[in-house]
């Protein structure tokens, strides 16, 4: 079973990377075309455009996601009542699909009775919040739902990450008189390198797969102002009947995977030897 | 800090204040974030608990005034996705025919091969394992397409494997309610719910497999020995010792896959048809068609269905969960 997993797993992807050189159409055939269906990607408009989306939600989505997530942590690690309660509702959209997550933000963000609505009957009727219809940042009203669903998990590994620090640590801090936040920045952090490398990895490796959420809340909308890479292959294999194309883009993903797997692979396992 | 405590006056530890300032700043800040992880919940069942009128006059975030169940009602059994009109219990118990076999098989091959992987282990199982691990970071788009022609092979395979009938109907009596066999026993694996099944079973192979190896490594290599002296071979001593031990870690596995699998949208867009879809998929469809009035009300409620089964387990298995996501996590 494990032999069948392994071979689903490299057979299809070398037999996926071989038919991304092919002229392949409604169905799988095996004439050489070379680097055809790459020149015809990166010249494609839909794609340059998924590919910015997503390195835009991507960077902002990283970023908010780790200090977010660690913020919360450092929040629930200090001692406080109700710690279960706070990290029960902070993780449970973690529970929910990304479909039920992008329905839920989609009828949130509705500009008639949504956030807008609500601010605009409140008095202010020139107020405009109406991400998911303005191509320019549509992007972000999918990051809102995004770091909705995903913060709590990474919030749950900082807070596993936390609890492996020694006491003695804020304890020698406190004598010395470092305020906590430097203490966190200065000394927390860097001992948490571990934590933070796994949860750069996970947060990466969601964004590049990211296709549910852009299906439900936008689907890829207005325009192709919020498509993404993943959606770009579904398309192009099971829409346009362009297998092709389908192969290259997703052949694409894979290496931006391999891109940001080698360095994680180094810092992890280069340097120190395991057992 | 040195002179406060040279100072002359009260000793001992300072009495903690409740409203000090530090308090209000913390409290406060997770009161607000709180309210920011509930506010969807809210909105989705006060919105599924109103009439159309209502939703029209007022805001999302109103609470009803006259509460409604027939959304609800018409969420479960009335709405239409393309030419059915029985909502979405259809793609409930679809939900339901694919995660108890894709559970329970993915499981139990995880748990015989990481036994195999942490126990046995044989030339290469070293090597077998880090492909493995490897395959998982593999975007999963890279393997849809050659994933529908292995099922399609294995498939026609399977159907022209025995010349005699009453094989073939004998394997389409096996698969039973899982495999669409028509008439002359042909088997179809693609746009099938057993060939999800399959496809679940591998793509969960990686966490799972990493789950019940390192699991089993911590178990003391002595109990190993004394039950071979014993005389108990591979599945004696997987029955006997092995799998009494290995509560915590199902559990685990269970969570994660019943939760993963629930929520699948991808993998149930391709390798089924539109009678098969799981409930994810037909959440998508009813929500997001563009045919008639919507109706956010049966929206929101036919959203929050879907959602009941992955929260009830969260709510449910609580500690258990975050150990879950925590041992799933270690890989990524």
């Amino acid at each position: 079973m494990i032999a069948t997993a392994v071979i689903a797993f490299f057979g299809g992807t070398i037999w996926t990377v071989v038919y991304s050189f092919t002229s392949s159409g409604l169905l799988p055939k095996l004439d050489w075309v070379g680097l055809d269906q790459y020149d015809r990607l990166w010249n494609t408009t839909k794609w340059i455009v998924s590919i910015k989306n997503l390195a835009l939600y991507g960077a902002f989505s990283l970023v908010f996601t780790l200090v977010i997530g660690f913020v919360l942590a450092a929040l629930l690690d200090r001692k406080i009542r109700f710690e279960d309660t706070f990290r029960t509702i902070f993780l449970y959209p973690f529970a929910l699909s990304f479909i039920v997550t992008g329905l839920v933000w989609q009828w949130i963000l509705n500009p008639e009775f949504g956030v807008q609505g609500v601010v605009r009957s409140m008095g202010w009727t020139s107020f405009t919040f109406n991400p998911l219809n303005d191509p320019d940042i549509v992007m972000f009203g999918l990051l809102i739902a995004g770091l909705w669903q995903g913060t709590g998990l990474i919030m749950c590994i900082m807070l596993a990450g936390l609890r492996g620090i020694d006491d003695d640590i804020w304890k020698a801090s406190r004598v010395d008189g470092i305020p906590s936040w430097k203490t966190y920045v200065q000394i927390i952090i860097p001992m948490m390198r571990p934590v933070f490398i796994t949860a750069v990895v996970l947060i990466t490796s969601g964004i590049i797969k990211l296709y549910d959420l852009v299906v439900a809340q936008t689907s890829g909308g207005p325009g192709i102002s919020s498509e993404v890479p993943a959606k770009y292959v579904m398309q192009s294999m099971f829409g346009g009947q362009n297998l092709g194309q389908g192969f290259a883009a997703s052949t694409m993903m894979l290496v931006s995977v391999v891109i940001i797997l080698v360095p994680w692979a180094l810092l992890e396992f280069g340097g120190r030897k395991r057992g | 800090m040195r002179d406060r405590l040279d100072a002359s006056g009260p000793r001992g530890t300072k009495p903690k204040k409740v409203f000090s300032r530090r308090n209000i700043v913390l409290y406060g800040t997770l009161l607000i974030v709180a309210v920011y992880y509930l506010l969807p919940l809210y909105v989705m069942l006060v919105t599924s608990l109103k009439d159309m009128t209502e939703i029209r006059m007022g805001n999302v975030f109103a609470p009803p005034t006259e509460i409604t169940f027939q959304p609800w009602v018409k969420a479960w059994s009335e709405a239409c996705t393309g030419v059915n009109c029985d909502g979405l219990s259809r793609g409930f118990w679809n939900s339901v025919r694919i995660l108890i076999p894709s559970v329970i098989l993915s499981i139990s091959v995880a748990l015989v091969s990481g036994y195999a992987l942490s126990k046995w282990k044989f030339k290469g199982s070293e090597l077998f394992f880090t492909m493995l691990l490897v395959g998982a970071f593999i975007p999963y788009q890279v393997m849809l397409y050659p994933i529908v022609i292995m099922l399609r092979e294995t498939g026609m395979f399977l159907s022209n494997f025995d010349p005699l009938t009453w094989t073939r109907q004998g394997v389409c009596f096996a698969l039973g309610p899982l495999s669409e066999c028509d008439g002359t026993g042909r088997i179809q694996l693609f746009g099938s719910i057993s060939g999800l099944v399959i496809v679940h079973t591998i793509f969960g192979m990686p966490i799972n497999v990493l789950l019940f190896r390192n699991y089993f490594a911590s178990i003391p290599e002595e109990l190993f020995k004394a039950a071979r002296v014993d005389g108990a071979g591979f599945w004696g001593i997987l029955f006997r010792i092995i799998l009494p031990m290995s509560l915590p870690i199902l559990v685990v596995a269970m969570i994660i896959q019943v939760t993963g699998i629930w929520n699948d949208f991808l993998f149930g867009v391709v390798y089924t048809r539109a009678e098969q879809y799981p409930m994810t998929v037909q959440l998508n469809n009813i929500v997001n068609s563009v045919q008639g009035v919507k109706e956010y009300n049966v929206n929101m409620a036919a959203t929050l269905l879907t959602g009941l089964v992955p929260l009830t387990i969260y709510f449910f298995s609580g500690k258990l969960f975050v150990r879950g996501i925590a041992a799933g996590a270690v890989k990524g």
